[in-house]
C-alpha cells in the first residue's frame, strides 16, 4: 500500500493507494490552523482501510507537510516536485500544470526542459486571496463561482496582490457596480497574477493541466484561464482527483522509500502534535485579571451622552460615513448628544444599507425632529450625496479631527484604523498637520483580522476575546498582511493556537500603523493626547496592542467606530443650515438604483465609467478621472505641466525616411526623446516610438517580465518592446545609462539601476528580440566630447556617416535636449505667473520624467487640475536653486530635481508639494523622508502618492483634500 | 556644490583614534575577524559585532526606511542593537561602515544610519566610512597604503579558508575536523596580525601553502554530495544573519556549499573606473593607477589557485579574468556596475561551467540592481545552460525561513533529479 499524505497551507489531504494501484481511500479537509490534530483524525478514519500492524510506503508533503515530516520522521518530498511525479502518470502528455493552492501558486512547465515556478514571498492571486475577495463581496465560494459565469464585463484589478486588488475591488463595490462582473473580475486578477507572476517569460500553450482547489471547484475560474490563455476545451484539462494530485504524487514518491508501520506512523505524528518547536512569541497582552479590568475601566471613561430618540424635539443634524467596509451613521440634537446611531457592514452595497436606516431613522424621528442639515464622508460620499441629496461633503481626515477634537481639545494625533484605510495624523496649532495614510501596501488593518476571523471559523468579537487572554501571541512581523499570511502559515505549523494568532494579528496590525504608515521612531513623537478610533480600535486587542507597544495610554472613545459620522455631524452643524436638502421620507419609500457600465470616449484615457441612476433621475457616474464625463469635452484652462511635457513628446518633430529606429516610449526615454529624434533626424534616420503606455500595452509584455517586484514604469517597457517588435520595426534602440546628465544640483548624477541597465534585462528576457537588431550599447551622454566619439563609432557604418555629420547630430542633439528642458522651465514660470495673477494655489508634483504617461499617473494631473490647482513638475523648477550638501547621498539626477524642487517649494507659501511614488521604487524609500525633512523643517506639509498598476484614483483623492482641508485651516 | 555647514558630518578625529571604541558590523565571519585584527595592529580600537539577535532586526525596522534594503536594515540596527545594549560607552565610541559608491542604494546605507543616529539622539558618535574611493576622509583614520594592502591580505586568507573548509566539511571522516582546523588557524593568523612582520608577501604564501596542506590532510569520504552554489547581493549572500544561515540549511540537507569569494568583488568594484573610462571616457593616468592596484590583487588570486593547485586536488579559485570572459553578448555589459552588477551575471555562470548547476540567487527584497543581473538572466542562463537549475531567494524581515526553505527544496529536488538522471 501506499499513502499520500498532502498537509497544504489550509487543508490536509490524504490518498491511499492498494497494492494494485487503486485509489482507496481519499479525503480533504480544511485544518484551521490545527495541523496535527487534523491529519491524525484524517488517518484514524484511514485506519480501517489498513490491516492490524501493516507496513505501508508513506510520504508527506505541502507546505506545511514540511513541519510534519520533521516531527516525525516520515519522507518528505516537496510538493511541485510530487506533482510532477503524479502528472507523469497519469496525463503524460501534459505540456504545463497550472496549480493554486491556499496560499501557493504554482506553474510546471514539462516540455521542452522542465522548469518549476513558484509564487515567492507573494501569496496574492491564491486560493487565500479568492476567498478573501469573497469575504468582502459576503458571498460564498460556491456563489463567487456562480456570479462570475454570467459576467459582462472585467474590470481591471490589480493582480499583484489581494491588499492591492482589494482597494480596487472596495471602490467598485461601493459606488455600485455589478458582483458579476466583480466575481469575474477578481478571477481574472488571478490569472493575470499566475501569468505576470509566474511565468515570466515562458508561454503558457500546449496541453494545460488545472490542479488545486480554486480551480478544481470554480469553473469561472477555469474560464477565464482558459480565454486569457487562449485554450481551446480539448487542451485545458482538469483532471479527476484534480485536488488530490499532490497527494497522489506523494504516494508514488513513497514507493521508493523505506515501508513504515501504520500504527506507529499514527503514534508518531500524535508525538509529534505535542513537541512541536514554535516560533517567536510575545508577551501576553494582560498579564493578570487585575490589568484587564483597569484596562477596561479607564476606556470606559470616554463616552457620549446618548439621548432617547423619542423625547427630543428640534433640530438635529445628520451625519453619514461611507466607508470602505462599512457604514456608520450618527444623528445628533444641539447639544451634540446622540441620538440615533448605526454601525454595520455594508455588504457592498452602502445605498441599500442607508436607505434602510433612513427609513427606520424617518420612522423613529415623526414629526418632532427636523434634520436641518446633513453630511457625508468615505469612500462612498459623492455617490450618497447624489443619492439621498446630503448637504455636505467633508473629506475623512477632517471629520476625524472634528469628532477627536469633541473628546479631547489638546488632541496632538488621531489614528484611525477602520476595515482597509489606516489614516493617522498629527494635530498642530489645531490644524491637521502630517497626514498618514496606507498606500495600496502594509494594509494590515480591520478587515483582514474579520477575514482570517472568519476563515478560521470565528467572528471577530469572539476571536479578539481569544487574542486578549492568548498566553503567548505570535510575532507575525510588520509587513503587508500577504506575508504576514505565510507566516500564520508557519505559526500553524507549529500548532498555535487561535488566541495566540489573534493576539499576534492584533500586534502586526498596529506595528504595521505605526512602523510602516506612520513610521514613528519613538512614542515621543505621536505626543501625550492620543486619540485612538475606528472600527477597529473597537477590537480591545488591537487597543491593548496599541498601548503595549507605544508604552503609553491612549484615548478610546466609546464611540471609536462612529467617529467619521460623529465628524461630519458636527460639521453639519457647524454650517448653520436653515434647512437640509436631504431626501424627503416620501421619496425615499419610491427610492430606485440602477448602475450601468460604459466606457468614455471623450478623450485617451477611455475610463470604464459606471453610471448610476436614482429615481428622481439623478445620476452618479464614477471611474472618471475628470470632469469631462460631466461637462463635456470642455477642458478648464488651468496651466498643468504635465500635460505641456506629454504634449511636446507627442509633438516632436520626427522626419520620415525609409530608415527607420525603434525607441520604446518609456523611463528615461521619456526625457530623451527630444535629444534621440534630433540626433536621428540629422542621420536621415526615422524614429518610430511607441507612444504613451496604455494597459494593452502593459498586457501585451507582461508574460516576459523576469521579477515581479520592479516597478510598473519597468514592467511597462516589456510590453512597448513587444509593440516595436509587432510594428515590424528591425532597428530598436534603447541604450544602456549608468550616468544621466550632470545638472549640477547633487553630489553625483546617476541613474538608478533599473533605468540604467533595463535595456538588458529586456534583451535577456524578449526571446523576439533576438531576430532583430536590438542596439542597447551604454552612451554617457554627461561628457558630450566623449559621447561624439563613440556616437560616430557607433553609428557610422550602420548609416554610412561621416564624423563630421554625427557631430552636427550631436550637437542638434545637445540642442533640442535643452529646449526641451528651457521649455519645460519657461512653462513652469508661466504657470507660476498664472497662479499669482489668478490667485491661485501651486501643487508642485516630483516624479520622474516618465511619470507623465497617463498609464503611470492614472490621470492624477486631471485631478489636480479638477481641483482648480496650477500644477507644476519638479523639473521646472529644480534649476532655480544651486543644490546643498543633504543627509543623504544626493546621487541621481531625477531624484536630485526632486530634493531642490521641494527646497524652492518650501520657501514658497502658495506651493504645495506632492510626491508621486512608484511601488518598487527602491530608491524612494532614501528620498520620501529626506523630502519629508526638507519640508517640515520650513514647516511644511509632505504629501505622498504612491502609485502602481492600480487606476484607482481614491487615495490620492482623500491626500490631495486632507491637504487642502489643511493649507486652509 | 555648496556645502551646507548644518549637515556636515561628524569628524572621526586623531584624538578619538587614541581613544574610542570602532565598532564594526558582520558579513563574513572569517574574513570579517581577520580585518578587525588588522586594524588593530593600526592602533585603530575596532570592535567585530558577532551579535545575532531579533533586537537587531526591531532596531532596523524602528530606524530605517522599511522599503531600504534589508542588509541597510540588519547592518544599521546591529549597530545600534550594541550602542543600546553592547555597554559600550556612547561618548567614546565610533562606528565603521563600508561604502562603495555608485549608483546602488548601498552607497546610502551610512546616511542612513547617521540619519539614524541623529533620530535616536546619538548624532555625536563619529561614523567612519571604509572606501577605497576617496568618499569621505577623517584625519584620525587613514586607509594607509600598508594597511590596505594587509586589508587584502586579510580577505585572500578569508577566501582561501572558506575555499577550502566548503570543499572539506561534507566529506570529512571525523566529524568536526575542518572546523576545528578553520579555529586552528584562525587562532595562529590572529597571532600573527599583532605583528606586522609577519604581513608579508612571502610569509603570506607559505601560510597559505601550509592551509592548503592543512585541510588536503583531512580525512574524506570519497562520495559525490550535491553541490550548490550562492550567489547573490553581496550582503545576504555571505551573512548568516541575513540569509536566515542559508549554507547550514543547504549543509544539512546534504550539499556541498560553493560560494565564491569575496576577493573577485574588491576586484570588481575597483575594475568599474576602469570600465567607466573604457565606456564612456576619461583619465588615462586614473586607469593605469587603478589596474596597477588590480594587477596586485590579481596577482595574489593567481597565486592563490598555483598553490591549491599543487599542494591539493581541490577545485581551485576562478580567476577574476575568467569570469570576466564568461559575459558574453548575451548578459549585461561590463558597464553594468552598480550592486553586483555583471560580476553576479558571472559568478552565476561560472558556476555552471565549473559543473555546480544548482543556484541559489540571494537578495534583499526589491534589490534594484538584482532585478536585472540576477532576476533578469537567470532566464538567459537557463536557455544556454540547460541543466542549470537556479532558484532566486528573498530576504526582508517579513519573509519567512519556512517558505524560503520550500522554494530552496525544490530547487534541491530537481537537483536529485537531474543528478540522478545523468
Amino acid at each position: 500500500m501506499k499513502l499520500g499524505i498532502d498537509i497544504g497551507s489550509t487543508t490536509v489531504k490524504t490518498v491511499l493507494f492498494d497494492k494494485d494501484n487503486n485509489i482507496i481511500f481519499k479525503d480533504y479537509k480544511r485544518h484551521f490552523s490545527d495541523v496535527f490534530q487534523t491529519t491524525v483524525e484524517m488517518l484514524e478514519r484511514l485506519s480501517q482501510y489498513v490491516n492490524k500492524g501493516e507496513a505501508l510506503h508513506a510520504a508527506l508533503t505541502g507546505s506545511a507537510g514540511l513541519g510534519v515530516s520533521k516531527v516525525c520522521g516520515l519522507p518528505f518530498v516537496q510538493e511541485v516536485f510530487a506533482t510532477q511525479i503524479a502528472i507523469k502518470e497519469h496525463i503524460p502528455d501534459a505540456d504545463v500544470v497550472i496549480e493554486l493552492g491556499g496560499e501557493d501558486a504554482k506553474i510546471i512547465f514539462l516540455t521542452s526542459g522542465i522548469e518549476y515556478r513558484m509564487n515567492g514571498s507573494c501569496a496574492g492571486g491564491t486560493g487565500a486571496f479568492i476567498d478573501q475577495m469573497a469575504t468582502l463581496l459576503n458571498v460564498s465560494l460556491d456563489e463567487l463561482n456562480e456570479l462570475s459565469l454570467n459576467q459582462e464585463k472585467i474590470y481591471t484589478i490589480a493582480s499583484r496582490c489581494g491588499v492591492f486588488a482589494k482597494s480596487d475591488i472596495q471602490p467598485l463595490l461601493n459606488q455600485g457596480a455589478d458582483k458579476k462582473n466583480i466575481a469575474a473580475s477578481i478571477h481574472q486578477a488571478v490569472v493575470d497574477q499566475t501569468i505576470a507572476g509566474l511565468a515570466q517569460g515562458r508561454d503558457i500553450m500546449g496541453k494545460v493541466v488545472f490542479l488545486g482547489g480554486p480551480l478544481t471547484f470554480s469553473q469561472g475560474l477555469r474560464d477565464r484561464f482558459k480565454s486569457s490563455l487562449k485554450l481551446s476545451d480539448e487542451m485545458a484539462v482538469l483532471p479527476d482527483n484534480s485536488q488530490y494530485f499532490v497527494g497522489i504524487g506523494a504516494a508514488m514518491y513513497s514507493k521508493g522509500e523505506k515501508k513504515v508501520n501504520f500504527d506507529e506512523l499514527l503514534s508518531l505524528i500524535k508525538k509529534g502534535s505535542k513537541n512541536a518547536v514554535t516560533s517567536k512569541k510575545l508577551e501576553p497582552l494582560f498579564k493578570n485579571t487585575d490589568e484587564y479590568e483597569e484596562f477596561t475601566k479607564r476606556h470606559s471613561q470616554n463616552d457620549v451622552p446618548r439621548k432617547d430618540i423619542t423625547l427630543y424635539k428640534g433640530d438635529a443634524y445628520l451625519g453619514i460615513d461611507a466607508g470602505s467596509t462599512t457604514t456608520k451613521m450618527v444623528l445628533i440634537d444641539k447639544d451634540c448628544n446622540i441620538l440615533f446611531e448605526y454601525y454595520g457592514a455594508n455588504l457592498g452595497n452602502p445605498i441599500k444599507i442607508i436607505r434602510e436606516q433612513l427609513k427606520l431613522l424617518y420612522n423613529k424621528m415623526g414629526d418632532e425632529i427636523k434634520i436641518i442639515s446633513s453630511g457625508v464622508v468615505g469612500y462612498g460620499e459623492d455617490l450618497i450625496k447624489t443619492a439621498f441629496g446630503i448637504d455636505h461633503g467633508l473629506v475623512e481626515t477632517v471629520a476625524h479631527y472634528k469628532a477627536a477634537h469633541h473628546f479631547n481639545n489638546d488632541v496632538n494625533f488621531i489614528m484611525d484604523i477602520g476595515g482597509q484605510d489606516i489614516k493617522c495624523f498629527h494635530i498642530k496649532n489645531h490644524a491637521i498637520d502630517n497626514i498618514f495614510l496606507n498606500e495600496a501596501c502594509s494594509s494590515g488593518c480591520g478587515s483582514f483580522i474579520q477575514t482570517y476571523a472568519k476563515a478560521l471559523g470565528y467572528e471577530v468579537e469572539e476571536f479578539a476575546r481569544l487574542g486578549l487572554f492568548a498566553e503567548t501571541p505570535i510575532d507575525l512581523g510588520s509587513r503587508c498582511t500577504v506575508f504576514m499570511n505565510s507566516s500564520i502559515k508557519q505559526a500553524q505549523k507549529e500548532g498555535a493556537s487561535v488566541g495566540d494568532i489573534a493576539a499576534g494579528l492584533s500586534f502586526s496590525v498596529v506595528k504595521n500603523a505605526l512602523y510602516k504608515v506612520v513610521r514613528v521612531h519613538s512614542s515621543d513623537e505621536l505626543g501625550d493626547n492620543i486619540v485612538v478610533q475606528g472600527g477597529t480600535f473597537l477590537n480591545d486587542a488591537v487597543l491593548r496592542s496599541f498601548e503595549k507597544e507605544l508604552g503609553k495610554n491612549v484615548v478610546r472613545p466609546s464611540i471609536a467606530g462612529l467617529m467619521g459620522a460623529f465628524g461630519v455631524a458636527l460639521h453639519a452643524k457647524e454650517q448653520q443650515n436653515k434647512s437640509s436638502g436631504i431626501i424627503s421620507p416620501e421619496m425615499l419609500e419610491n427610492f430606485t438604483h440602477k448602475s450601468t457600465n460604459t466606457v468614455c470616449n471623450l478623450c485617451t484615457n477611455h475610463c470604464n465609467l459606471t453610471i448610476n441612476t436614482f429615481a428622481d433621475g439623478k445620476k452618479y457616474i464614477f471611474g472618471n478621472r475628470c470632469e469631462r464625463p460631466y461637462k463635456g469635452k470642455e477642458k478648464k484652462d488651468i496651466p498643468n505641466v504635465y500635460k505641456d511635457k506629454l504634449d511636446y513628446i507627442k509633438n516632436l518633430e520626427i522626419i520620415k525616411s525609409d530608415k527607420k529606429i525603434g525607441m520604446p516610449l518609456g523611463l528615461n526615454i521619456y526625457e530623451l526623446l527630444p535629444f534621440w529624434t534630433a540626433f536621428f533626424n540629422e542621420l536621415g534616420v526615422e524614429v518610430v516610438h511607441t507612444g504613451v503606455s496604455t494597459r494593452e500595452i502593459y498586457t501585451k509584455g507582461q508574460h516576459t517580465i523576469p521579477s515581479d517586484t520592479v516597478c510598473y514604469p519597468a514592467k511597462l517597457m516589456h510590453g512597448h518592446i513587444e509593440l516595436l517588435l509587432d510594428m515590424g520595426i528591425n532597428d530598436i534602440f534603447y541604450p544602456c545609462m549608468s550616468y544621466n546628465f550632470n545638472e549640477d544640483i547633487g553630489d553625483n548624477h546617476y541613474n538608478c539601476p533599473v533605468v540604467a541597465y533595463y535595456p538588458e534585462l529586456l534583451k535577456a528576457n524578449i526571446k523576439r528580440l533576438n531576430s532583430v537588431n536590438y542596439m542597447n550599447e551604454y552612451f554617457g551622454l554627461h561628457r558630450k566630447k566623449d559621447f561624439m566619439n563613440k556616437a560616430y563609432e557607433f553609428f557610422k557604418d550602420k548609416y554610412e556617416v561621416s564624423k563630421k555629420q554625427v557631430k552636427t547630430a550631436v550637437i542638434k542633439a545637445y540642442e533640442a535636449h535643452h529646449k526641451f528642458r528651457s521649455y519645460i522651465r519657461e512653462q513652469g514660470s508661466k504657470a507660476i505667473e498664472f497662479a499669482k495673477e489668478n490667485d491661485k494655489k501651486i501643487i508642485v508634483m516630483a516624479g520622474r520624467p516618465y511619470h507623465i504617461d497617463p498609464e503611470i499617473n492614472h490621470g492624477i494631473d486631471d485631478l489636480i487640475s479638477s481641483f482648480d490647482l496650477v500644477l507644476i513638475s519638479e523639473d521646472s523648477i529644480s534649476h532655480l536653486l544651486p543644490g546643498i550638501k543633504l543627509n543623504v547621498l544626493n546621487q541621481w539626477t531625477y531624484q536630485s530635481r526632486m530634493y531642490n524642487a521641494a527646497r524652492y517649494a518650501a520657501r514658497h507659501k502658495n506651493m504645495e508639494f506632492v510626491q508621486l511614488v512608484s511601488f518598487g521604487c527602491g530608491t524612494d524609500a532614501i528620498t520620501t523622508d529626506e523630502i519629508r525633512e526638507i519640508l517640515e523643517s520650513h514647516g511644511r506639509l509632505y504629501t505622498q502618492i504612491k502609485i502602481d498598476e492600480i487606476s484607482n484614483l481614491g487615495a490620492a483623492r482623500i491626500r490631495l483634500r486632507s491637504l487642502l482641508a489643511a493649507t486652509r485651516q | 556644490m555648496k556645502k551646507n555647514k548644518d549637515n556636515d558630518r561628524v569628524i572621526f578625529t586623531k584624538q578619538m583614534k587614541k581613544d574610542y571604541t570602532i565598532l564594526m558590523p558582520t558579513m563574513l565571519p572569517i574574513h570579517m575577524r581577520l580585518l578587525e585584527k588588522t586594524f588593530k595592529l593600526h592602533g585603530y580600537k575596532v570592535v567585530l559585532l558577532e551579535t545575532n539577535n531579533q533586537n537587531i532586526v526591531d532596531e532596523g525596522l524602528k530606524n530605517v526606511h522599511n522599503d531600504t534594503c534589508y542588509p541597510a536594515l540588519l547592518v544599521i540596527g546591529q549597530l545600534l542593537d550594541a550602542l543600546h545594549n553592547g555597554g559600550y560607552d556612547i561618548n567614546k565610541t565610533a562606528l565603521i561602515i563600508t561604502q562603495t559608491g555608485g549608483g546602488c542604494r548601498a552607497s546610502n546605507y551610512i546616511h542612513l544610519l547617521r540619519k539614524a543616529l541623529k533620530q535616536g539622539g546619538m548624532g555625536h558618535i563619529p561614523v567612519i566610512s571604509l572606501n577605497i574611493s576617496g568618499l569621505e576622509k577623517n584625519p584620525g583614520f587613514k586607509l594607509t597604503l600598508a594597511l590596505t594592502v594587509q586589508l587584502i591580505y586579510a580577505v585572500i586568507y578569508g577566501d582561501l579558508l572558506t575555499w577550502l573548509a566548503n570543499q572539506t566539511r561534507p566529506y570529512e571522516i571525523n566529524s568536526g575536523e575542518t572546523d576545528r582546523l578553520v579555529v586552528k588557524w584562525e587562532d595562529r593568523l590572529s597571532e600573527e596580525y599583532k605583528k606586522a612582520v609577519n604581513l608579508r608577501l612571502a610569509k603570506i604564501k607559505s601560510n597559505m601553502v601550509e592551509i592548503t596542506k592543512d585541510f588536503a590532510t583531512i580525512q574524506k569520504r570519497n562520495e559525490k554530495k550535491i553541490r550548490v552554489g550562492v550567489v547573490g547581493e553581496i550582503y545576504i549572500k555571505y551573512a548568516p544573519l541575513g540569509n536566515n544561515n542559508l549554507e547550514k540549511f543547504l549543509a544539512d540537507e546534504g550539499c556541498e556549499v560553493v560560494v565564491p569569494g569575496l576577493l573577485d568583488f574588491l576586484i570588481f568594484k575597483a575594475d568599474n573606473r576602469v570600465d567607466d573610462v573604457n565606456i564612456y571616457g576619461g583619465s588615462k593616468i586614473k586607469k593605469y593607477l587603478i589596474n596597477k592596484f588590480i594587477d596586485f590583487m590579481l596577482y595574489l588570486q593567481r597565486t592563490m589557485k598555483k598553490i591549491i593547485e599543487e599542494n591539493s586536488s581541490y577545485v581551485p579559485v576562478t580567476q577574476y579574468r575568467e569570469l570576466r570572459g564568461l559575459i558574453t553578448n548575451d548578459y549585461v555589459g561590463y558597464g553594468n556596475k552598480m550592486g553586483e552588477g555583471w560580476l553576479l551575471t558571472a559568478e552565476m555562470l561560472d558556476l555552471c561551467h565549473m559543473g555546480v548547476n544548482n543556484i541559489v540567487c540571494t537578495q534583499p527584497f526589491g534589490c534594484l540592481p538584482n532585478h536585472i543581473a540576477g532576476k533578469g538572466m537567470i532566464r538567459k542562463i537557463k536557455e544556454n545552460y540547460p541543466s542549470s537549475n537556479i532558484v532566486a531567494i528573498d530576504y526582508d524581515p517579513g519573509a519567512t525561513k519556512v517558505n524560503q526553505e520550500n522554494r530552496i527544496k525544490l530547487m534541491l529536488a530537481n537537483a536529485k533529479e537531474i543528478s540522478s538522471a545523468q
